[in-house]
């Protein structure tokens, strides 16, 4: 099976999804001609062509505002937004518009978008390209907001959202797009080319949204995590031996909560991590969903690991990254309690 | 001179506050048919000026006059004035129905019927409106049912929203109607993108945004124009200047810029301005830019110039921020008296039959309301269940809300 990195999986599900469905048309802020900051849409263009993949003006509000016109019309756009920090200019549109157009019509109207961006640090972007801000769409009703953690999952995913008669947040963790990443900054890259889940398969195939995986068994405790943060805890979880069970959650909503409580109840214990700040977060929700659902077989309370409660910094990116030391410490002292 | 020292901030001031005399001689009316009417293909850098004038076609005397009239029948004509006449007279009743508690809100379009109600009228089957809440004309000279729009606005059990909207936010696909979200300017980039789409699937539909004066400040107008004129989309950009953003007037929204229209120029968008009270003028003006936009020439921005003679909305009282005759002294008239003194003048119409128009179309608006109230008000009769607030949300309901609607207990 062919190995690609994740911004080719990427790519691909792209290239796919306009080949099957002449309905599918790309576009963002340098997406066309050029292929996107991160080369994500690297030749489609040429291949597909400018009705069907252009550049657009830096604009998100404008971006997205149009997709959802083009789905009312029939069309099924998949736009990019550069980074996730550029996303607050759309968010009106995303939240008041593509969330509740199919509920607000009764069906008269629908929203089926994708809108892809690069989600997360890890690569000294400062505060306008590190952020994770998925709890601010997972508190919305009507998206589904998506992370992929690796290539096969990301080109299954998009495929996934592309066809969702629903519009879709789709977070690429931009730290993982060369490779895994366990938090070792100091450490060389492992590239996808040498991680079984580089392993991407051609044409179409799609990973239903909804559906979380389990990377690591364990009986010890349970790791909730996604995006870069599954690497994360794998590494602590070796690295402190700690028998903990590791969930790529995939999709934040729908939440496949029928994973987390059979694991949670068969281990007792739970550690929550994000990349994104503590309060409010994603975590609060898992959290508490672990808490309604769990709670007498809870041996410990549930620990949460994420980013502190500041802006992303700059120069302190490794004192503020929740890295597998201190996902480690949550690991041991959940155990110890 | 430039005057160095202390800086002082400026806040505009409408021209009279209540309490003061109407004052409207700063709005400079041109001549009924003075102004030209160019070729659909004419170079938007010649006809600059156009952002500057007001295109008129019924003069004082009723008569049509110049280049933009001529293009509709006495029988389109008449059945224009009745569309004006039943958004008025249905305008009256549900806004009465608001207050005797059988909804929640209401938007009128008093002084502004010509705007929605002759622009439908330039469209084609299959063409798109991106409406705000004060285009009601667009549904009701389309032929959408009035039973069906007062449902929506009692939020009752034949509703076809399910009561999950505000009252008058409206969706008809069929009718070329997109959902109303509530939200101010965030349809007006959509409808390009609506048009855009049409336009990568080589399709002949055009679509129309509408926005009033007061939002065109949102940044989603600005984005809507950049999109419009960077991809030639085949969009109508309505501005209806209403003079009024609830208490706001229109000059907090246009700054030093002259006319709503005038931001077009700066995107090399043709942009005109139109008498919005004249039936004639909006129906022709619609028409050249719906050509333009079939022709592949790309967007239009048209401003309405009229005056919302009501208050915004059912929650607000106009005398509290202008004079409460102001209305009275706007210098472009009634929409409807204009076009019933054309047709009178013609010899098409007379005061008797519009009486007798009055009283008929009354009672087609009374029977209407009574089949709706059959199904239900806000607050009484049939409603919509607490099942369908649940439904709907998405395509297929995932299992939060699966677990949420059980404990609802519905």
């Amino acid at each position: 099976m062919p190995r690609r990195t994740m911004i080719e999986a990427i790519r691909d599900a792209m290239d796919v999804s306009m080949g099957c469905d002449s309905q599918v048309v790309v576009f963002g802020e340098d997406v066309g001609f050029f292929g996107g900051v991160f080369r994500c849409t690297q030749g489609l263009q040429a291949k597909y062509g400018k009705s069907r993949c252009f550049d657009a003006p830096i604009s998100e509000s404008g971006i997205v505002g149009a997709a959802i016109g083009m789905a009312a019309y029939g069309l099924k756009p998949c736009v990019e937004v550069q980074f996730a920090d550029y996303v607050y200019p759309a968010y009106d549109q995303i939240v008041s518009e593509a969330a509740r157009l199919r509920y607000r019509s009764n069906g008269d109207f629908t929203c089926p978008i994708v809108v892809r961006m690069p989600t997360g640090g890890g690569i000294f972007g400062g505060q306008t390209h590190s952020q994770s801000p998925e709890a601010l769409f997972t508190h919305v009703s009507g998206l589904k907001t998506v992370v992929p953690s690796n290539p096969h999952d990301a080109k299954g995913l998009l495929i996934a959202a592309i066809e969702d008669p629903d519009p879709v947040i789709f977070l690429e963790p931009k730290r993982l797009y060369n490779g895994p990443f366990d938090g070792h900054h100091d450490r060389p890259v492992t590239p996808w080319s040498k991680h079984e889940l580089g392993e991407v398969a051609d044409g179409h195939y799609t990973i239903p949204l909804g559906k979380a995986a389990i990377r690591r068994q364990g009986s010890a405790v349970t790791v909730l995590a996604y995006g870069t943060m599954v690497y994360v805890a794998q590494a602590a979880a070796e690295e402190t031996g700690i028998d903990a069970e590791i969930i790529d959650l995939r999709t934040l909503l729908p939440l496949d909560l029928d994973t987390i409580v059979a694991s949670v109840k068969k281990t007792g214990r739970c550690v929550v991590v994000h990349e994104a700040t503590l309060t409010s977060g994603f975590g609060a929700e898992l959290v508490a969903l672990v808490q309604e659902n769990c709670f007498y077989h809870l041996e410990a309370p549930v620990a949460r690991v994420a980013g502190w409660d500041t802006p992303y910094p700059h120069a302190q990116e490794w004192d503020y990254f929740p890295g597998p030391a201190r996902v480690g410490r949550a690991l041991i002292e959940t155990l110890e309690a | 001179m430039a005057d160095a020292g202390m800086l002082r901030f400026h806040v505009p001031e409408p021209e009279v506050r209540p309490g003061g005399t109407p004052d409207f001689s700063n709005v400079t009316i041109p001549k009924a048919g003075s102004v030209p009417r160019p070729e659909i293909d004419v170079d938007p850098r010649t006809i600059r000026d156009m952002a500057f004038s007001i295109i008129r076609v019924l003069n004082r005397a009723g008569e049509a006059v110049g280049p933009w009239a001529g293009l509709l029948s006495d029988e389109e004509l008449l059945e224009g004035l009745r569309n004006m006449m039943t958004l008025r007279t249905f305008d009256a009743r549900m806004q009465m129905a608001q207050r005797q508690g059988k909804t929640s809100f209401y938007m009128q379009h008093l002084g502004e019927e010509a705007v929605s109600c002759a622009f439908r009228k330039a469209l084609a089957p299959g063409d798109m409106n991106f409406p705000t809440y004060r285009q009601a004309g667009l549904l009701i000279a389309d032929g959408y049912p009035m039973v069906t729009m007062m449902n929506q606005i009692y939020s009752n059990e034949a509703d076809p929203l399910k009561g999950r909207q505000l009252p008058i936010m409206y969706s008809s696909k069929e009718h070329g109607f997109f959902s109303i979200s509530g939200n101010l300017a965030t349809q007006y980039i959509q409808a390009v993108g609506w048009a855009m789409a049409s336009a990568i699937s080589n399709d002949s539909r055009i679509a129309a945004a509408w926005i009033g004066d007061g939002s065109t400040a949102e940044s989603d107008f600005h984005s809507a124009l950049v999109f419009a004129s960077t991809y030639k989309a085949p969009v109508i950009l309505n501005v209806v200047n209403n003079q009024w953003a609830i208490s706001t007037f229109q000059g907090i929204a246009r700054g030093g810029s002259g006319t709503f229209a005038a931001r077009g120029l700066g995107f090399g968008i043709p942009a005109l301005r139109v008498d919005g009270n004249d039936y004639l003028a909006v129906h022709a003006v619609a028409k050249w830019a719906a050509e333009r936009a079939r022709a592949n020439l790309g967007p239009t921005l048209v401003e309405y110039v009229t005056y919302r003679a009501g208050a915004h909305s059912s929650s607000d009282d106009p005398s509290a921020y202008r004079p409460k005759a102001e209305s009275d002294a706007w210098p472009l008239g009634d929409p409807v008296i204009r076009l019933k003194n054309h047709l009178i003048h013609k010899g098409a119409w007379s005061e008797e039959r519009h009486t007798q128009a009055e009283a008929e179309i009354l009672e087609t608006v009374i029977a209407a309301q009574k089949e709706a109230e059959s199904h239900g008000t806000l607050h009484a009769g049939g409603k919509p269940s607490t099942r369908d607030m649940f439904e709907g949300v998405y395509a297929e309901m995932p299992p939060h809300l699966r677990r949420q609607r059980q404990q609802a207990g519905v």
